[in-house]
């Protein structure tokens, strides 16, 4: 006979026998209940309600579900992993949150605690960040998928009962011209997931009114049957106005949107690779987005945020209640009662465990003291937003919860939150790869066109466009550059309106390394963050991880992870930058194979005074371009070999001690006001940035390859597509020349070219022309690809 | 009237998104501004308390009819004589982006015979869909409108549309009966222009949204209601122009500072 039986209850409610079920039954239990649990751990909850000697309940186990998933978890970076290099006890705590112990950054308000990390901005106002991603609910459903993932991080913002004031996002796409024959069975085409992630996106960020700042749009066939989609958000929180101590007998109060049957078993589906069948089996697990919804909870958490009306918060997401309600009583060593028939419905016939593991979207939970409970109402009903007390914590550790007066579940905290830690081991390497023979090109400039009509390098305008980039009126530099709408850097927003202090956010992420080598992968995509950021004048950084891999149950992709990990350590430790945030998101993986080990960087920077901003566009003619940084022959995984069709081994190295160095005296060097301009050297090297300055400012160049630091002699095209870190072009005045090489001495930085008037890009070497332009055909070479696809 | 004792009315509704920059120029002027819920403002119907009324850009309620359309009902039914009230006695009205395009649902723009029942005119469908970019538009009044009568003819404004719905459209069958009757009656606010200052011409993406001949807003022919879909409250300052570091530090204030201006020493004047 099953071990599922109905309970005498008058609803949906099953009892479950666990005594002595043997791992047939345990199979099936799941199976009955749709549960994602391992073996293992259907044994330590068999072995857990053993010991309390009673059945447990369907509702208990959805909750264990929830709370065990890889999703809410983590239990890949939380497991202990044996490599060859010794046992790794943890990767989170290893690689990242050691980093906290050991640079002791006094300016770390919060972080690895919350929905959110939290950095000092002022003396008594901190800045709130954090990444999230959303990567298979936009495989199934792109609008629905990309909009909820937005939505979910802006209330991990409100989530520390921060304001929130910007907005990033990242999409990673398969090639738009991806042949439909070659689509498997499920996978939905490039060109229809790219259309419907980025109007999601835009629709949600535009309707809640928060900017879109900082972004990126990432081509690469491995993301074809498994999209990535990174959303960011950033807000501002007084520090006094950061409370967190929940005691007993305060109020569980819930509030936004209603509950329904979306997004049931979300954290589970995340928790899986893509199949054919996803459509069917978890349509349903895509949660339905309301942004102005969002909105109005927004300015409601504003107002009992600043009246400092709460004693605790979180947003619910992954888990629904489950994990939110559970969660909020653990951190703080209490239990909770709640009464799941108070919570409003937006759907009918819908089983309490339904409500209790629903991931309908826009919804808060608080924790309210009695005496401010009145008022916390009266905000939310000002605002016309639904709200109710679920329920009271409690000094219990059980989290009880009722529904039409009956109890259907009694859960554990302890059992609940301290699941068995999983053991993996791998033993691989990357393999050695080597860059391939290619003849040199006869027309260098006809090549320089090509690449920057790439769709990794080409302009993102018709994507950027679709997103409000300065509401609220605080974006200083814009994502796009000038009327000629050049790719800025980063952007920098002034969160204070009583204050020139403003921060830069800038990212890096760069598939094409991860498939040759996942260590100088992950070194290349921070410096990349960093070194965006200190094109605008950014600096004492805080950098988010956000990785997006493959199954980690296999070897190769579980041993590419840790190398990515070792190289977040040693790079962060020398930049002297701790994370603050992160987040995985494993299993991405379709039919199709696996994603490239992806990584995603996300820099947040100082600058002391935004009037003192640098952008990236050429702003004088007569002035002098500089090169800091060495070059070397280093295109494994470039744009310059995808375009000859190759991906090569010789992927950048990184001297971060050096780097480290350019950047402090490159940033003395703005602050002196030497510097008119600065654009890094990334995809396409040399060659692209210096076409996007030029054709940006509308002012030609006259570049003299003789004059770039190299480390050993190489080829034209090598020379200047090359994409070696720590590389950044600056614009300096001609009177200022002096005292700029004084305060970049030290450091490898050269005078490679001079700014003209005549819209030219003009390349020579020894005094022989290389190739020459116009900055009418680069800008147009550079606009296109994206401008015609509408 | 003296600054300090101008009293600004900003309304607001779920999906409002733009008040914060609005609030932010008149308070630099010194003016007093209450930011207030539009319930709220439905339960106290105390227009007459204010000097000026604004109607910033949004999303209200999502736009899920026509842009402002449920918003513009709903002021209709809770505050509409209020609202009448308040124009019949000249005291201005400012509708950006959502708020223009609310006050042409409720029959205020352009309101040839005054308060219209139905809408007279339509921000349609923008030619490119969501667009957020910096246009530049010329102040093309004659002194109607006394709101903009501190901006010379002919001034150029540099400053950002967003919407998706922009496209300034009369109906196709008497469509240019209509437009001279806005020129006859002096109602043409601003026009979309290129660089070098000339008309726009229906090119994008200097006309951001296909407006017809190139509008951007719109008074009523009593020139004390005005609507225009840009954004000159985030052109308000000089570190939010887009090409600032051309200059090296940015100026003080942005081309939508003379916008807010004229508004301000307008009502001291007048009132």
């Amino acid at each position: 006979m099953s071990r599922v039986t109905e309970s005498s209850l008058p609803f949906s409610h099953h009892l479950v026998d666990l005594m002595n079920a043997t791992d047939e039954e345990l199979i099936e239990i799941k199976e009955t209940l749709g549960l994602g649990l391992s073996l293992d751990e259907l044994h330590y909850i068999r072995d857990h309600y053993v010991l309390s000697e009673r059945k447990a309940t369907d509702f208990e186990l959805q909750t264990f579900d929830q709370t065990m998933s890889e999703h809410c978890g983590h239990k890949t970076f939380a497991g202990i992993i044996d490599t060859p290099e010794g046992r790794i006890n943890g990767l989170l705590k290893t690689y990242f949150k050691s980093l906290i112990d050991e640079l002791k950054p006094d300016w770390c308000f919060s972080v690895f605690e919350d929905n959110a990390g939290l950095v000092d901005f002022t003396d008594d106002v901190t800045i709130a960040i954090k990444v999230e991603t959303h990567n298979h609910p936009s495989a199934i459903e792109p609008f629905g998928g990309a909009a909820t993932g937005l939505g979910g991080v802006i209330r991990d913002i409100l989530g520390v009962w921060a304001n929130p004031i910007a907005n990033t996002d990242v999409l990673c796409f398969g090639p738009l011209d991806y042949p439909f024959e070659k689509l498997p069975p499920g996978v939905k085409h490039p060109s229809y997931l790219f259309k419907g992630v980025v109007d999601g996106i835009g629709s949600y960020g535009n309707s809640i009114g928060i900017p879109t700042v900082n972004g990126a749009t990432v081509f690469d066939e491995s993301y074809t049957g498994n999209v990535l989609v990174y959303a960011g958000c950033i807000g501002v929180l007084p520090k006094d106005q950061y409370k967190r101590g929940i005691k007993a007998g305060d109020y569980c109060v819930l509030a936004g949107g209603r509950t329904g049957f979306d997004g049931i078993h979300g954290v589970t589906f995340a928790s899986l690779e893509l199949s054919e069948e996803s459509e069917d089996t978890s349509r349903s697990a895509v949660q339905v987005a309301n942004p102005i919804e969002e909105e109005k909870v927004k300015r409601a958490i504003k107002q009992i945020s600043d009246q400092k009306l709460g004693s605790g918060i979180t947003d619910i997401g992954g888990g629904g209640l489950s994990c939110g309600v559970c969660e909020t009583a653990d951190t703080y060593g209490l239990g909770v009662d709640a009464y799941l028939d108070r919570v409003q419905l937006k759907a009918e016939d819908i089983a309490p465990w339904e409500i209790w593991i629903s991931e309908s979207q826009e919804r808060m939970l608080m924790a309210v003291p009695p005496e401010n409970l009145e008022k916390v109402k009266a905000i939310f009903d000002a605002e016309q937003v639904e709200v109710t007390v679920l329920g009271t914590y409690n000094e219990s550790r059980h989290a009880k919860i009722y529904y039409q007066d009956e109890l259907v579940g009694d859960l554990v905290l302890e059992s609940l939150f301290n699941p068995p830690k999983l053991h993996r081991t791998t033993n691989w390497k990357p393999e050695v790869m080597l860059d391939p023979e290619v003849p040199e090109p006869e027309d260098v400039g006809g090549v320089l066109k090509k690449l920057l009509a790439s769709y990794q390098i080409c302009s993102k305008e018709k994507v950027i466009r679709r997103y409000d980039q300065e509401v609220k009126g605080q974006t200083v530099v814009k994502p796009l550059q000038g009327w000629n709408a050049g790719p800025s850097d980063a952007s920098v927003i002034k969160p204070l309106h009583d204050n020139w202090k403003g921060i830069s956010v800038a990212s890096g992420i760069n598939p094409k390394y991860g498939k040759i080598d996942p260590y100088w992968m992950a070194a290349s995509v921070i410096d990349e963050a960093i070194r965006n950021s200190v094109c605008v004048g950014g600096r004492r950084w805080a950098l988010l991880d956000n990785f997006a891999w493959g199954n980690p149950e296999y070897e190769d992709r579980l041993g590419s992870l840790v190398y990515a990990c070792r190289a977040c350590y040693d790079v962060a430790k020398i930049y002297k930058t701790p994370f603050v945030s992160g987040k995985d998101s494993l299993y991405n993986e379709s039919p199709l194979g696996p994603v490239a080990p992806t990584l995603l960087i996300t820099s947040l920077g100082i600058l002391p005074d935004i009037r003192k901003a640098i952008t990236m566009e050429l702003k004088e003619a007569g002035n002098a371009l500089y090169l800091v940084g060495v070059t070397k022959p280093e295109i494994g995984g470039s744009e310059y070999l995808h375009l000859r069709g190759e991906l090569g081994g010789s992927v950048p190295k990184l001297d971060a001690e050096t780097n480290l160095k350019a950047y402090h005296r490159l940033l003395d060097a703005m602050d002196a006001g030497l510097v008119r301009a600065c654009h890094d050297c990334s995809e396409g090297g040399l060659g692209v940035a210096v076409a996007e300055m030029a054709f940006t400012g509308g002012l030609g160049v006259d570049l003299d390859l003789s004059k770039v630091p190299v480390s050993e002699n190489m080829r034209d095209d090598i020379l200047l597509f090359s994409e070696s870190n720590g590389r950044l072009l600056v614009e300096i005045p001609v009177g200022k020349i002096t005292e700029f090489e004084t305060a970049m001495e030290g450091s490898a930085v050269s005078c490679v070219g001079v700014i003209k008037s005549e819209e030219k890009l003009t390349v020579t070497k020894d005094g022989k022309p290389v190739f020459e332009e116009t900055l009418e055909e680069l800008m147009g070479a550079w606009k296109t690809p994206l401008e015609a696809k509408r | 009237m003296k600054r300090e004792d101008i009293k600004v009315l900003i309304m607001r509704a779920p999906g409002t998104n733009c008040d914060l920059e609005a609030v932010r120029s008149f308070e630099d002027f010194g003016a007093k501004v209450d930011l207030i819920h539009t319930q709220k403002v439905f339960k106290d119907k105390n227009l007459d308390d204010y000097d000026m009324i604004v109607f910033p850009g949004g999303f209200s309620y999502g736009d899920y009819v026509r842009s402002g359309a449920i918003w513009a009902k709903e002021c209709e039914y809770r505050i509409g004589p209020e609202l009448e009230t308040f124009v019949d006695s000249g005291k201005p009205i400012v509708g950006i982006c959502n708020g223009f395009q609310q006050l042409v649902e409720m029959g205020y723009l352009p309101g040839w015979e005054g308060h219209s029942l139905y809408p007279e005119a339509a921000l349609g469908n923008s030619t490119h869909g969501y667009q957020n970019r910096w246009i530049r538009m010329k102040y093309e009044g004659k002194g109607n409108c006394g709101m903009l009568s501190g901006l010379e003819e002919g001034h150029v404004i540099q400053c950002p549309v967003a919407h998706g719905e922009g496209r300034f459209i009369l109906p196709p069958e008497q469509r240019e009966e209509l437009l001279n009757k806005l020129y006859d009656q002096d109602m043409v606010m601003f026009r979309y222009v290129k660089e070098d200052g000339s008309y726009a011409d229906y090119d994008w993406p200097e006309n951001p949204n296909g407006a017809y001949h190139d509008i951007a807003g719109i008074s009523n022919p009593e020139g004390t209601v005005l609507g225009l879909m840009p954004h000159p409250e985030r052109a308000y300052y000089g570190y939010l122009m887009p090409e600032w570091t051309k200059k090296g530090a940015p100026e003080i204030y942005g081309d939508g500072f003379p916008f807010f201006k004229s508004i301000v020493e307008y009502i001291e004047r007048k009132f």
